[in-house]
């Protein structure tokens, strides 16, 4: 039986009503040089199973793994050390294979785990409430300006320029279809632009976005700034892509963020090439109704024991169509398990005694790493992660350390590629995984560099 | 005071230049169990037939519409606290908010509870 049971007559009729000739016409829209005209030139028609895996395990031994050698790259995406337990637990079949159910309320196991997974970013975050995950922390800091416009009835946002240029991007990309306004500037080194912020902050404007720790690893005090947004009907939303820091400094919740989303792929989540990741997203509570997601909330069943439900879900666009409060009505449920299960292991001691790991091995780093001549640090403040200013191009640079096998961090030059400041800037990370070895290798072999 | 009817369910009661506006209870009991309503604020300029309140039951969300043009002078703030009161007192306590009309005339089209009462039987 073949899969897809249309005969050529359904496939014409179908076209027929459609009013198209041929089913190459439904595809005019993709541009004639990007479209395939015949096999791909160069790629043999046949080979054996053997031969493909030997091939492409030689083709995957030409990356430099993140495991495998002295690793200090961050900017958004940090290589922590993840329990084997924490991987065993959800390949577990009851959590694998549970899609965000149809009868959301037959699947408690499920369910309960989102809802212990929100109470956890809620609490880390220092806010009421959190929903049960977005895709990642890009669409996560999007989706919560669109959520202070509603919240505001405006639509200018204030983006610091210490925010991810990566989250500014997406953030921009969905501006163009929603017709907000986005401030944005590149970062500095000569210090945050908190003060800025605080003195654009006027009536006409929708939110402000911080990153905490910012894009160079600087850590401010939002307090001043959240008090501002309040003066004037705004909201502050603060980005945390690093939530293994919150077990070190104050949380921006408790400073007065009124939105606080992030990246969650730190804990739990491998650095996986990139992606699947984890966004996180809690807010006030006041301003649950406007906020985007899945939410669980706990009940009483009939017979008054503890069960879970899929709560205000008229938000959501299976209900409120057009109207919802986002068109996200999922959630990164298998990595939020994975977030979920790493943060049960570490419990509260656990994380503050990893993030002060972390902040010794960076502060170490830092020690080491300025001691290599004509290397300077734009940090007043960290946690584990730092701004080095090189004499030469990081980029450059970057790509020397990489041919003697050390992934020395991420160049400003590549997030920010047209800047004559940034292109000294070097973002190092440095987490509970770096050695001390690892700290010395790299030292000498930028050092040599250098010379 | 004279109190007209919407097809969309709204009731709007005119008090010289100025007007009371909620839903009917012929509107609560279609939507349920009333869990949350959100009423316009202070200044806001409505414009008849555009969105003005949110009322959610437990089975489904709705929008109320503006029965008028107007410029909201009031909004029912007891809602917050007891969004049921749109079950219980619909037309009277569950009011959602007060608007000062820009244009009477505009009242002409909607029914009166006669017709609207017809209408519903109609439904």
């Amino acid at each position: 039986m073949r899969y897809l049971p249309l005969t050529d007559q359904d496939r014409k009729a179908m076209l027929g009503v459609i009013g198209a000739n041929s089913i190459d016409d439904l595809f005019v829209d993709v541009p004639e040089e990007a479209r395939l005209d015949g096999p791909i030139a160069g790629l043999p028609m046949h080979a054996s199973e053997m031969a493909v895996e030997r091939h492409f395990a030689g083709l995957a031994r030409q990356n430099l793994a993140a495991g495998d050698h002295p690793f200090f790259l961050g900017a958004g995406a940090y290589k922590h050390h993840v329990p084997a337990s924490v991987d065993h637990l959800i390949q577990r079949g009851e959590f694998l294979t549970a899609y965000t159910p149809y009868q959301p309320e037959i699947a408690q196991g499920t369910l309960q785990m989102l809802f212990e997974f929100q109470t956890q970013v809620a609490r880390l975050f220092g806010c009421d409430v959190a929903n049960a995950s977005m895709y990642d922390g890009s669409t996560a800091c999007w989706e919560a300006i669109g959520m202070a416009g509603r919240v505001t009835k405006r639509k200018k946002a204030l983006l610091s320029s210490g925010l991810h240029p990566h989250y500014v991007s997406v953030a921009r990309t969905m501006a163009r279809f929603t017709g907000d306004t986005l401030d944005t500037a590149l970062p500095s080194f000569d210090g945050t632009d908190i003060e800025q912020l605080i003195a654009a902050v006027d009536g006409e404007t929708s939110c402000v976005v911080v990153q905490y720790p910012d894009i160079l690893g600087r850590i401010e005090d939002l307090s001043a700034i959240a008090a501002k947004c309040h003066e004037h009907g705004a909201l502050l939303i603060a980005v945390v892509t690093e939530p293994v820091a919150l077990g070190a400094i104050r949380s921006p919740g408790e400073m007065g963020a009124d939105i606080v989303v992030g990246e969650g792929q730190s804990l739990g989540v491998g650095l996986q090439f990139g992606g699947p990741y984890v966004g996180l997203f809690a807010c006030k509570e006041k301003f649950v109704r406007q906020m985007p997601g899945r939410l669980c909330g706990e009940t009483v069943d009939a017979e008054g024991k503890r069960g879970f439900v899929l709560t205000l879900s008229t938000r959501e666009q299976h209900i409120r169509r057009e109207k919802a409060t986002s068109n996200i009505c999922t959630n990164s449920g298998l990595c939020a398990l994975a977030f979920s299960i790493h943060m049960s292991l570490l419990g509260e001691r656990g994380l503050r005694d990893l993030a002060a790991l972390n902040h010794a091995n960076a502060v170490r780093a830092t020690e080491r790493l300025t001691q290599v001549p004509g290397v300077g640090i734009v940090n007043e403040s960290f946690f584990n992660e730092f701004t080095l200013k090189l004499p030469v191009n990081a980029r450059e640079a970057v790509h020397k350390l990489a041919e003697r096998k050390i992934l020395g961090g991420v160049s400003l030059g590549r997030l920010y590629p047209d800047d004559g400041q940034l292109e000294y800037g070097l973002l190092v990370a440095v987490t509970e995984v770096v050695t001390d070895e690892d700290i010395e290798t790299f030292a000498d072999a930028l050092q040599e560099i250098l010379s | 005071m004279t109190r007209y009817f919407t097809d969309e369910h709204e009731w709007i009661e005119v008090d010289g230049t100025s007007a009371t506006v909620g839903i009917t209870d012929y509107a609560q009991s279609q939507l349920g169990d009333i869990v949350f309503a959100e009423v316009p604020a202070v200044g806001a300029k409505l414009t008849k037939g555009g969105d003005a309140a949110v009322v959610e039951s437990v089975k489904a969300a709705s929008d109320v519409y503006a029965p008028v043009s107007g410029t909201v002078i009031e909004g029912n703030d007891a809602l917050a606290d007891d969004p049921s009161l749109v079950n219980s007192d619909p037309e009277g306590a569950g009011w959602f908010f007060k608007i000062e009309l820009d244009d009477a005339s505009q009242l002409d089209g909607l029914m009166d509870a006669d017709a609207y009462k017809a209408f519903v039987e109609g439904l």
